[in-house]
């Protein structure tokens, strides 16, 4: 159908047929059961469901399917194969970042966006770029730890 | 530290990393129906209709009609409705439960039924409610004699907000109907054998007949202790009713208006003092049950348990009341109680000590306890109590003494500054003799021919660590490679009974029983051979014997203890505190992984900064939560508390494993008492009496210190 939506989603060229209006984080996980993105509020407030959009980390529960024409989609499924992810999941791994693990897809992508942009962040520019990601386990601190072991363990890959 | 306290890789690290692990909402299948609760929009009322629309094939509602069982959710007094009786007590009150296979079809038809209410009197102030759902009183001395001889009496009263637990992933539960009559639960909880309990009795049926499985878990900290069961026997109805799958999530708002949280508190602390010396208390702590009684029963014990705090007060009178309001039911919270009494106390220490013209600190540790005084129950402290060296290790971190010191003089300017510091213990496990008469815990080790070992226990992994803890203890006794243990989300088919996954208790308790019994199966060991090994609890003996009825004896085996400092600076103009430095030092005996330890305690230490801070949450006159978004309900970001620090102070103990004591629930105790200290130094030395205290508490503190 020509006025299918066509957008990248974790680098497979992809048309969405349904409503323009549909809701980003609804059909990652029900039309392409991408469930690793997680709804934690629907308002864009806690960051669970973020994604890559262009680069750009955004909450997919903000988005409408319309916006997304022409855009390159990742989400935490598309990003464990690369080889940032690889990095990123061995910080987190030395410091037990990871508790419940619901903020943690979004969390992964925040990392990432911030190491892109910033690839040697200070703590501040860290604590700047994850405050859109709640957690409610960790207190932030092993989750700054794992940004800076990436960072460093990381040197050229960002 | 010992060898075991090394960390090792998370056991659900990857799975959870890669956004592979299974939440109860991430099952797909096409048969799964959504089942949505109508809440009731009245705070008290009869219900006299509820007007359903006629229904679409395929779709259904669900009420009281339709519970096969027992309409009471068994938690503690049973006084829950599965769903409303006659009338409804609190706004949110599932009345029934739509279900259907589209989502927004379920939402249009829920927005077309009709409940027609008849107004009844709403109750929202604990001291207007003539309802005690729980009373109770502890006594030690003569405090009668001690008033009568005081130099001075003191009188204070503090209150306490609600707090939301605010887990991730909120509550969902799912059920599905099986062969053979069976029905299957699962979802995110912390209790399995919980909500099997009331599951059987709401749906009337044999214990064989259901089983409870826990899917990953996005955080619990309390509020999936109880709340699962009313929701899985919600689900469980609906399941039966339809003979479908159906499963219910909550949507934040729905979560944060509706369900269980932190008991607000009103507590009066009259103390006597003579010679510079506490000599007694007289403690008055009310809390909100809210419309039923859920939890509020053992919430309230621990509460008044700690009212003395950590101070040898030689006479007390301790009355404490869970209060029947129409607001949502109040249940557990990580600290369970003792936030609320605790922040009374040191405040109140506080309050006396300048007064007397003493430094806090100082006049503290003048009365603190030490090993082998007795508790507020006449119990003892059988082990050593490491408060003063704490002091000493967070002194040097932080230089509390000298910044005291500095910010003691008249500040001027913009901005200005405070420190304060608190001291707080968690008692370790159930409160009283709840282990041995009412939980029981049986553990198992499975061995199969191959050699590998499965843990058998329904404790639950929330997010805490229990799924790397518990392998570790038995891989230890076992000297076997982590890989070699298994330890799967319980489902209640497979595991007996090791209890709830509450109290401080999974550590201590649990893992204590696999580590017995896995010295046993090492004992035993012979290899090709399929092994299984039992053990049951065992009280220790030195306890002196707890008695409810009066409050006497050991409430707890042994305790945590914490101090914690908070340095902050306020914004005059905007009100706003910053805080400059979050310093805790806890003491959980060993830590069985370094880093699963420091990760509990940096975060109940911020959640605990959020409570006494930015965390307001109110009922309206009418009963309702308007502070039900994250717009509105303002938990810490990363940028909050940027420098927070954790050390670990070890006292062990003897009866845990490795000399592990209770850890899960301690940091989320102590910070308010130090922020409240820190802001009143900052306001240069006002009395303050409520948290949270906010930006805008600030502002009006400001503004009534200048019209004075």
């Amino acid at each position: 159908m020509s006025d299918a939506i066509r957008f990248t989603l974790n680098g497979e060229e992809t048309l969405y047929n349904g409503n323009p209006a549909d809701r980003l984080l609804d059909v990652l996980r029900e039309t392409y059961k991408l469930t690793g993105v997680k709804c934690g509020c629907k308002e864009g407030e806690c960051g669970a469901c973020s994604v890559l959009m262009d680069g750009e980390l955004i909450n997919s529960c903000m988005v409408a399917l319309g916006r997304c024409e022409g855009s390159n989609i990742v989400t935490i499924e598309g990003f464990s194969k690369t080889e940032h992810f690889q990095v990123i999941d061995k910080a987190y791994a030395a410091v037990s970042a990871v508790q419940c693990g619901y903020c943690i897809p979004g969390m992964v992508l925040a990392t990432e966006a911030l190491l892109v942009k910033t690839p040697h962040p200070t703590e501040e520019e860290i604590r700047t770029g994850l405050s859109g990601n709640l957690c409610r386990c960790t207190g932030y601190n092993a989750i700054v730890k794992a940004v800076q072991i990436a960072a460093k363990e990381g040197d050229g890959l960002w | 530290m010992g060898q075991i306290s090394g960390s090792v890789v998370k056991r659900d690290h990857s799975t959870k990393f890669s956004g592979a692990a299974i939440y109860v909402g991430d099952y797909m299948e096409s048969d799964i129906l959504t089942g949505k609760i109508l809440h009731s929009q009245k705070a008290h009322a009869k219900l006299i209709e509820v007007k359903v629309p006629e229904l679409p094939a395929g779709y259904y509602y669900v009420d009281r009609r339709d519970v096969p069982g027992d309409n009471n959710v068994n938690i503690v007094k049973d006084d829950m409705p599965v769903f409303a009786r006659e009338t409804v007590e609190y706004i949110g009150e599932a009345i029934g439960m739509v279900c259907g296979p589209d989502e927004s079809m379920v939402e249009h038809i829920l927005s077309a039924i009709e409940v027609v209410y008849e107004d009844l009197p709403v109750v929202t102030d604990v001291l207007k409610s003539d309802t005690a759902f729980f009373d109770y009183t502890i006594t030690k001395g003569d405090i009668d004699k001690a008033f009568k001889e005081a130099d001075k009496v003191y009188e204070e009263v503090f209150e306490t907000g609600f707090q939301d637990q605010t887990y991730l992933e909120t509550q969902g539960m799912m059920a599905e109907p099986q062969a053979e009559g069976r029905v299957f639960l699962h979802g995110s909880l912390q209790c399995p054998y919980y909500v099997l309990n009331a599951v059987t009795r709401a749906l009337g049926l044999p214990r064989e007949k259901v089983h409870i499985a826990q899917d990953a878990t996005g955080g619990g900290f309390g509020g999936k202790e109880d709340y699962p069961s009313i929701l899985g026997c919600q689900v469980g109805v609906a399941a039966v009713a339809t003979g479908h799958k159906v499963r219910c999530i909550f949507g934040r708002r729905e979560d944060l208006e509706f369900t269980p949280k932190k008991h607000p508190s009103h507590n009066t602390y009259k103390v006597a003092v003579k010679d510079g010396r506490v000599t007694a208390m007289d403690v008055d702590v009310i809390f909100n049950g809210g419309a039923y009684t859920t939890l509020s029963a053992v919430v309230l014990q621990r509460g008044i348990i700690c009212a003395n705090g950590v101070y040898d007060v030689p006479n007390l009178h301790i009355r404490g009341r869970a209060i029947k309001t129409n607001t949502v039911p109040s249940g557990a919270y990580r600290g369970f109680g003792g936030p609320q009494t605790f922040v009374s106390v040191e405040m109140v220490m506080d309050h006396i000590a300048r007064d007397l013209g003493i430094r806090p600190l100082e006049f503290k540790l003048k009365h603190l306890v030490k090993k082998g005084d007795s508790t507020s129950t006449s119990g003892k402290y059988h082990f050593d109590v490491p408060i003063v060296e704490m002091v000493e290790e967070l002194d040097r971190i932080c230089d509390y003494r000298k910044k005291r010191e500095m910010y003691a003089k008249p500040q001027t300017g913009r901005y200005r500054r405070g420190i304060g510091l608190s001291m707080c213990f968690h008692g370790a496990g159930f409160t009283g003799s709840g282990e041995r008469d009412f939980i029981k815990a049986v553990v198992r080790l499975k061995k199969s021919a191959d050699g590998m070992v499965t843990i058998l226990i329904s404790n639950t992994d929330m997010g805490q660590g229990l799924r790397t803890i518990m392998p570790k203890i038995v891989a230890k006794e076992l000297d076997l490679p982590l890989t070699q243990i298994i330890y799967e989300y319980p489902d209640t088919d497979f595991v007996p009974d090791s209890g709830p996954t509450v109290a401080s208790r999974s550590t201590m308790v649990v893992g204590e029983l696999l580590c017995q019994a896995a010295k046993r199966l090492r004992a035993e060991w012979q290899d090709g051979e399929e092994q299984m090994i039992e053990e049951h609890y065992k009280h220790p003996e030195f306890l002196i014997p707890f008695s409810l009825d009066d409050f006497k004896g050991d409430a707890y085996p042994t305790y945590s203890w914490l101090v914690n400092v908070i340095e902050l600076e306020i914004d005059t103009y905007t009100g706003r505190p910053q805080v400059l430095g979050a310093y805790g030092c806890f003491d959980v005996g060993t830590p069985i992984d370094y880093n699963i330890v420091v990760g509990q305690m940096e975060g109940g230490f911020l959640q605990s900064i959020g409570y006494a801070s930015m965390e307001y949450m109110t009922a309206d006159k009418t009963g309702r939560i308007r502070n039900n978004s994250f717009s509105d309900y303002i938990i810490p970001t990363a940028m909050d508390v940027p420098n927070l620090k954790v050390i670990l102070h070890t006292v062990e103990y003897p009866e845990g494993p490795y000399g592990a004591k209770g850890a899960g629930e301690l940091p989320a105790v102590g910070a308010p008492g130090a922020y409240m200290e820190a802001v009143e130094q900052a306001l240069e030395s006002v009395d303050l009496h409520h948290i949270p205290f906010t930006a805008e508490d600030v502002l009006k503190s400001l503004e009534e210190a200048e019209k004075k």
